[in-house]
């Protein structure tokens, strides 16, 4: 018996609505569990004093897979921030990558073990890296897709930020100047209510992140970042949007932050336990897994194949990342300035 | 007294001047109920209240617009970047703006500004997160540029630049944080910012340092006592303004000088050190003056940091180098 709101948006079948097919979206419901998984295992293996520190993306994979496959991740750019695990992995970035970057081996595609964990970029699938202070990859986004205008592309620059680095200027700067252009750009910001220690309330005083829209003159909206379904749809039509070139738009997601800022931070001494327990009941990674099961999209055998070809591609990953080789220290000379 | 680390001393000076002046503010990402990421304001928000500890939107542009304009109040702002690579992000506010406030306005505003920012190497935090960028701050005339090297001394410096009317960048390195602890009075008490200190007499050769660095060439020092060389230490304290008279006296003693700073070569203090010696004391020099410095690259990541940072044994070879010069 459909009793609930919540109930019904499980029951009612809203992905072909989408025009998405039960396989695209087990694909992304596997994409989200394999960015869980990965990020799970590298907190196992911070605590066990293999790697030196993890930045999580433990809440916001609806988010960040529901966007992704809403673009086309064979040709659109992504400036992803250092949560988007499930972004980098939705384009291409592999479990191999991934935990090359947390172990910052030599091999490792992002940085060759330079930058911190989390500074995603690799050039083959157009992931641009950024920089440590937030935010600062915004303007960078705008100015790509300035180039996409100028080179009549139909490409989309797709940004993502937590709502913390929406009150930089650099988001100002870069909000503004794109929706003057009318530029392709995608601003996404994942608010999971914490910029590190600091709650949503002391942050912003705006009922919601995508308020800010209207000052800029571009179209604002807020979705439920624990549904990929309502995400997809939401970047489907900025991008269709972006495509036309009618300019940029501003989404705002809203779900929670499931794990301590980082393996260096402590969360007791700022929320309350009870908050995030009740957090984790809307997890995506759960409430996307009842869906497909109601649709029997998920069934025993599939979810049983996927956990177990996932878990053996982590462990692979993991070794092959803990056996292989750290940078040399003289490697330190290279890349300061052109040869 | 009570035996504290740095990062205790740190906290204990910002807790003496919030009950000494009301006027006084602090402010930053994370530095509120967390306490800061590294701790340095713990407890402070509890004893103080949300009005005179609290956290900003994490934007340090914003911060250091904040602190001017609060400056221009009466107030006497206690801002932190959470770290010293991030300062880019507010360069303007401190160099363009905090820095000019007394010269634009005529000396009738002045920007009374302690900018807390951690900072430096030997804690496997990759580029951004280690930097040192005293090098940048001390080209700005307006700054003053603290960096301590012990508890006691960060906790009477930290006091003098939260006093000070003139706006105070306050670099505390994150391998001094925790390293070890002394005795540090629980009462009020100042180190004057622009003095520097011989942490260690010697005859035959100035080491010239701050920060991280003074307890490496302390080390460097016992090591070369056993080679029969009487090695000189001087803690420089403050790097803009520098302490030439103290400099120049040990110069005109030892006629040799190492200058060592973790910064790269092209960065730092040294530069600045040398120029003015070879200016100043040509006649009593004995042999060129010698930098040790990290070398001009980025910033090391982890597997390179402990080759990449200047250490005792770099240091003894300068020294080598002048005495057979």
């Amino acid at each position: 018996m459909v009793n609930t709101d919540e109930q019904k948006k499980m029951m009612e079948n809203r992905h072909h609505r989408l025009g998405l097919s039960d396989n695209d979206i087990l694909e992304m419901y596997r994409t989200m569990l394999l960015a869980r998984k990965i990020d799970e295992r590298m907190w196992l293996l911070n605590r066990a004093g293999k790697i030196p520190f993890v930045v999580s993306c433990q809440g916001q994979e609806g988010a960040q897979v529901g966007a992704s496959f809403a673009l086309d991740t064979k040709r659109d750019y992504v400036l992803p921030y250092y949560r988007d695990l499930g972004v980098v992995l939705a384009f291409g970035m592999t479990t191999k990558d991934l935990m090359l970057q947390g172990f910052a081996k030599a091999e490792d595609p992002n940085s060759g073990g330079r930058q911190m964990p989390g500074h995603f970029g690799q050039k083959k699938n157009r992931i641009v890296t950024g920089s440590s202070p937030v935010t600062t990859q915004v303007p960078h986004a705008v100015g790509i897709a300035l180039g996409f205008k100028m080179e009549q592309k139909d490409l989309v620059s797709f940004v993502t930020l937590g709502e913390g680095s929406s009150n930089q200027g650099d988001f100002h700067e870069g909000a503004n100047f794109a929706s003057v252009q009318k530029l392709p750009v995608i601003f996404m910001v994942q608010n999971n209510q914490y910029a590190i220690s600091v709650p949503l309330t002391k942050q912003v005083a705006c009922e919601k992140i995508s308020d800010r829209a209207i000052g800029y003159g571009m179209p604002g909206v807020t979705v439920d970042g624990n549904d990929p379904l309502e995400v997809y749809q939401a970047v489907k039509e900025a991008a269709d949007r972006a495509r036309r070139g009618e300019g940029p738009s501003l989404i705002e997601t809203v779900s929670y932050r499931l794990t301590p800022h980082s393996s260096d931070d402590d969360d007791r001494s700022y929320r309350e336990r009870g908050e995030v327990d009740a957090a984790k009941e809307k997890d995506a990674v759960l409430t996307f897994a009842h869906y497909l099961r109601e649709h029997n999209i998920l069934t025993e055998q599939v979810e049983k194949t996927m956990h177990d070809e996932m878990n053996q591609i982590i462990n692979e990953a993991t070794e092959y990342a803990e056996q292989a080789a750290y940078a040399e220290p003289a490697s330190i000379y290279n890349y300061v300035y052109g040869e | 007294m009570a035996q504290m680390t740095m990062i205790q001393a740190i906290t204990d000076a910002m807790r003496t001047e919030l009950k000494n002046d009301e006027n006084v503010l602090i402010f930053g990402e994370d530095v509120g109920q967390n306490g800061g990421v590294f701790r340095a304001t713990e407890g402070l928000q509890k004893e103080f209240g949300e009005d005179r500890v609290f956290d900003t939107p994490l934007a340090e542009s914003g911060i250091g617009g904040l602190s001017i304009g609060l400056a221009l109040q009466g107030y006497r702002p206690v801002p932190e970047i959470q770290f010293f690579g991030f300062v880019y992000e507010v360069m303007d506010a401190i160099s363009g703006q905090m820095a000019r406030m007394r010269y634009r306005t005529g000396n009738t505003k002045t920007s009374p500004i302690t900018v807390r920012s951690p900072f430096g190497g030997g804690v496997h935090t990759p580029e951004l997160h280690a930097d040192s960028l005293e090098g940048l701050m001390i080209q700005q005339p307006g700054l003053k540029v603290v960096i301590p090297s012990t508890p006691y001394e960060a906790k009477g410096l930290l006091i003098s630049a939260i006093r000070d009317n003139d706006p105070v960048i306050f670099l505390e390195h994150m391998k001094l944080y925790r390293s070890f602890r002394e005795e540090v009075p629980e009462e009020e008490y100042t180190v004057e910012i622009g003095k520097a200190a011989v942490k260690r007499e010697g005859t035959d050769v100035t080491l010239v340092s701050y920060g991280a660095m003074v307890h490496s060439a302390l080390k460097a020092a016992d090591e070369l006592e056993k080679d029969g060389i009487s090695a000189e230490v001087i803690d420089l304290r403050t790097v803009m303004p520098i302490d030439y008279e103290t400099v120049l006296k040990s110069v005109e003693k030892t006629n040799r000088v190492v200058v060592v700073q973790e910064a790269q070569r092209q960065a730092g203090v040294a530069n600045h050190v040398a120029a003015e010696i070879q200016e100043r004391a040509i006649l009593h020099l004995e042999a060129p003056v010698l930098r040790v410095a990290a070398p001009d690259t980025v910033y090391a990541f982890t597997q390179a940091e402990e080759v990449w940072l200047p250490n005792y044994n770099d240091i003894i070879e300068k020294v080598n180098a002048v005495i057979n010069f």
